[in-house]
């Protein structure tokens, strides 16, 4: 199983509201965000294109955090999930600079904090990441790549798509539709 | 032309807007660390040399130096710490994939090296000191008699701190600025420059600092080769090391690196040192302190730029 989500920039309409559902959800302090809404404009006047991302965590295949944890605190868990176990971390910082989205923050509480796919509390359930279910541009899709007719496997097929950075040599498994 | 913009809606404390999650404590202890390596590895090469007498500072009295630099750097080391009562953490797991691993397991070995050292050197700095015990003294005749054995040990674990405290920082592929080989080496040799100027500034003798002078000034023309080949890698990789290395070259930090650690730190004393070597009469302390200078400048000035090196945005 590989849990990988596909996100259609074409649709997306920058709302925020899966940071929102996110910040709800996960009781995410106050301040920080784990997904967030990135709009680039492109291009020269009047010939100008924007694109629209949520961005989050990649839960990339080959996972520098992973790689670099001291402690063994950043794990894969089930379906290549990249999790942060709070109790492990000691917050030295090693994760959060080792990644190339700078999608970790540490929480206040000290302990390093990071999109779980919502893994923990909505998927594991049978439900889907709470960024995915409140969309209302329906532009997200979340599933198990390594299941030929799931959801993401299927739009991955059909459209073109890229992944952030993958020159980084990360495998990042958010696919941004194009 | 063609143009990017790009807004992004994330602002979380000590990522946005640009990473800042390292600060003083990790160059200091980084710092730290290269010097217990160097006074360590100096004291361990002059007594597998069988060269105790010659050299005293260098062996017995400079050494006590380098655990109370590794205090203050692994207590640097957890105040940058956020999970502080954590940070047992690191001692009930070995991770041969991440460098604070080894980090931490080598310092775990190295720190009670550098103390056991110094408790056999103690007669050089407390001429009465007596261990009162005799299963004391009966230890202490046994390690004297491993003496070289304890050498080669201490000094293949320096040479592992020197180099590991760059590789800390070389590991990490997401901040191009730190992901070049070179820092390993680069770090270890400055480390042990900052070993042989601390030495210079605590011997007596003129034979011992002639020495050190001679050695420091071979470091130190590493030390430039390996900038310069630094640089050369840099411009001739990706696009992200290029705009790396632009930090340095014409960037934020040009001044700083070239006038601190550059002319400073080894072109000065380079110069001053090679004309101690031949003899000429001028204050022995003003290279060394130059030396320790620059070495502690490389660290702050190398952990902060490469933070505001990026891949995205």
């Amino acid at each position: 199983m590989r849990y990988a989500m596909a996100i259609d920039t074409k649709k997306c309409v920058g709302c925020s509201d899966c940071v929102v559902a996110c910040q709800t959800e996960n009781n995410v302090p106050l301040g920080y965000c784990r997904d967030w809404v990135t709009e680039v404009t492109s291009g020269t006047f009047p010939k100008l294109e924007m694109e629209i991302r949520s961005e989050r965590c990649n839960h990339c295949d080959n996972s520098p955090c992973v790689r670099c944890c001291p402690t063994g605190a950043s794990h894969y868990s089930d379906g290549g999930t990249v999790l942060v176990t709070p109790n492990k971390c000691i917050g030295c910082g090693a994760c959060i600079t080792a990644c190339p989205y700078d999608a970790r923050f540490p929480h206040p509480e000290g302990h390093v904090d990071k999109c779980t796919f919502c893994l923990p509390n909505r998927v594991s359930k049978g439900e889907n990441p709470a960024c995915v279910s409140v969309c209302p541009t329906k532009c997200m899709y979340f599933g198990d790549l390594d299941d030929p007719n799931s959801e993401v496997s299927t739009i991955i097929k059909q459209r073109k798509w890229k992944t952030l950075i993958p020159e980084a040599g990360t495998s990042p498994r958010i696919y941004y539709l194009i | 032309m063609n143009e990017e913009i790009i807004i992004s809606g994330r602002m979380n404390e000590w990522i946005d807007p640009q990473l800042h999650i390292w600060h003083w404590q990790i160059p200091i202890y980084l710092f730290l660390g290269g010097l217990a390596a160097g006074l360590l590895f100096f004291a361990a090469l002059f007594t597998i040399r069988g060269e105790q007498d010659k050299y005293p500072t260098i062996v017995k009295i400079a050494p006590f130096i380098a655990p109370i630099a590794l205090a203050l750097g692994l207590f640097a080391l957890f105040l940058d710490l956020k999970h502080k009562l954590f940070f047992w953490r690191l001692y009930t797991t070995i991770r041969i994939e991440s460098p604070m691993s080894w980090g931490a397991w080598v310092l775990m070995a190295i720190t009670p090296l550098s103390m056991v050292w110094c408790a056999l050197n103690i007669k050089a700095i407390f001429p009465k000191w007596d261990w009162k015990y005799e299963w004391i003294k009966e230890i202490e005749e046994y390690l004297k008699k491993n003496i070289l054995t304890i050498s080669w040990i201490m000094m293949v674990f320096s040479i592992i701190l020197g180099v590991y405290t760059g590789i800390l920082f070389s590991a990490f592929n997401a901040r191009p600025l730190w992901n070049t080989s070179i820092l390993g080496p680069l770090f270890l040799s400055s480390g042990l420059s900052a070993g042989a100027a601390t030495i210079i500034l605590m011997s007596k003798s003129h034979i011992e600092r002639l020495t050190m002078a001679k050695i420091d000034l071979l470091i130190i023309i590493v030390e430039i080769f390996l900038i310069v080949h630094m640089f050369m890698g840099f411009l001739a990789s990706t696009q992200v090391q290029i705009d790396a290395a632009s930090l340095f070259l014409g960037g934020k930090y040009t001044t700083p690196f070239w006038l601190f650690v550059v002319v400073l730190g080894l072109v000065v004393p380079a110069i001053l040192e090679f004309l101690e070597i031949k003899n000429y009469k001028m204050p022995t302390f003003i290279a060394p302190i130059l030396v320790i200078f620059g070495s502690l400048m490389l660290r702050f000035i190398i952990a902060y730029a490469g933070q505001e090196s990026r891949w995205l945005y």
